[in-house]
């Protein structure tokens, strides 16, 4: 008889819900991720997280820990307030980029000017999900949207923003990386970055932020699988992977 | 000889995205076009021998939907 081992189960960081993200979103992709590094570094029943307003607005019931709402793009402050009172408590915040480089922009440039010891997973599709298909400020120069129908153009519409390198300019950012989401590789890259953006609160040391390329079919008018062709022809030129900020300490940390 | 593995797909997290079809290195994965999985999608499966239980469609699944076996290392 042969005998046969589990190698990969759904994590217990995860409740039994369904996601309501459409097929291929890789934003169920980043979840999966952050369930796997808080099983794994056994964090799961002290975790509490905030969830944004964005595609990713309904977090809180697909996440078996603690879970509030924000205000739209409001998550580093409330993560800010949480992480002050309840100091032993793992916090992190989950972000779109419509609700964190637009809404939010000021929320999380103070929040890392003040090196708040939070994590905060960021989740940057290139538009806003949830309302329609409209222009986020990580749009892409031409790129089409239901508010920029011809294209974006970067002399009526400005530049996208890029928030791994504008981050890492910071004191008090501990931890700025880019990572994405559309192969293999690239998500296990994006694991690795997660779980250490962790271990940087864990042991104190500040304010942690991985952004992920992240993709959505759905808007973009895309199949799943072309829509992560999208991420690694068009978005990765743009917005380039790497690590923007790594403090020495941090880097010192064995993950 | 490459390990043996197997995978399971569930019905009620499979969104039919096709995502682990393109990623298995094996090609052992398909829709199943015959069937229609309770949320109206058609689920991934195995169509072929020859799974290696290598975890890369449970590494690409946005839905936490493949749970993954392998044999059983030999130990020496
Ligand atoms: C104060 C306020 N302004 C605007 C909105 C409308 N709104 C909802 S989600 C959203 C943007 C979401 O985009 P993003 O953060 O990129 O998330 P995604 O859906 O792409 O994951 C906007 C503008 C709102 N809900 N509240
Ligand atoms: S609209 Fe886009 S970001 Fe939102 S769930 Fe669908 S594919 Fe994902
Ligand atoms: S990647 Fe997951 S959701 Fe997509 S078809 Fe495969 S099992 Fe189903
Ligand atoms: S475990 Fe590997 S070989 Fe088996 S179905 Fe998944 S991707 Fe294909
Ligand atoms: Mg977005």
């Amino acid at each position: 008889m042969i005998e046969m081992e589990v190698v990969y189960s759904r994590p217990e960081s995860f409740t039994p819900t369904t996601t309501h993200y459409c097929p291929g979103c890789t934003h169920g992709t980043a979840h999966r991720l952050v369930a796997e590094v808080l099983d794994e570094m056994g964090i799961r029943e002290k975790t509490i997280g905030v969830a944004p307003v964005g595609c990713s607005v309904f977090a809180y019931d697909y996440f078996n820990h603690d879970f509030v709402e924000a205000a739209h793009g409001r998550a580093p402050a409330m993560a800010t307030g949480i992480k002050r009172v309840r100091p032993n408590n793992t916090v992190y915040t989950y972000q779109g980029d419509g609700d964190l480089a637009s809404i939010g922009m000021a929320e999380i440039v103070h929040a890392a000017i003040r090196g708040e010891n939070i994590t905060v997973i960021f989740i940057n599709n290139a538009i806003y999900g949830m309302t329609g298909g409209q222009m986020a400020p990580t749009t892409l120069p031409g790129m089409r949207t239901t508010s920029s129908p011809n294209g974006r153009d970067v002399e009526v519409m400005g530049y996208p923003v890029r928030m791994s390198e504008m981050l890492s300019t910071i004191d008090g950012t501990s931890y700025s990386v880019r990572r994405s989401l559309h192969n293999p590789a690239n998500i296990r890259k994006s694991k690795k970055a997660i779980r250490r953006a962790f271990e940087v609160q864990e042991r104190g040391m500040g304010f942690a932020m991985v952004e992920l390329l992240s993709s959505c079919p759905t808007n973009l008018k895309f199949t799943p699988s072309e829509a992560l062709n999208f991420i690694e022809e068009q978005m990765v030129p743009y917005y380039p992977l790497g690590d923007y900020k790594v403090a020495p300490e941090v880097k010192a940390l064995k993950v | 000889m490459a390990l043996k593995g197997t995978i399971e797909v569930d019905q009620m997290h499979c969104k039919g995205c096709s995502l682990c079809v393109e990623a298995c290195p094996q090609n052992v994965i398909a829709l199943d076009m015959e069937h229609l999985t309770p949320k109206g999608y058609h689920p991934a499966m195995l169509i072929a021998e020859g799974c290696t239980g290598c975890v890369i469609c449970a590494v690409v699944c946005p839905d936490a939907a493949i749970t993954v076996y392998r044999e059983k290392r030999k130990k020496k």
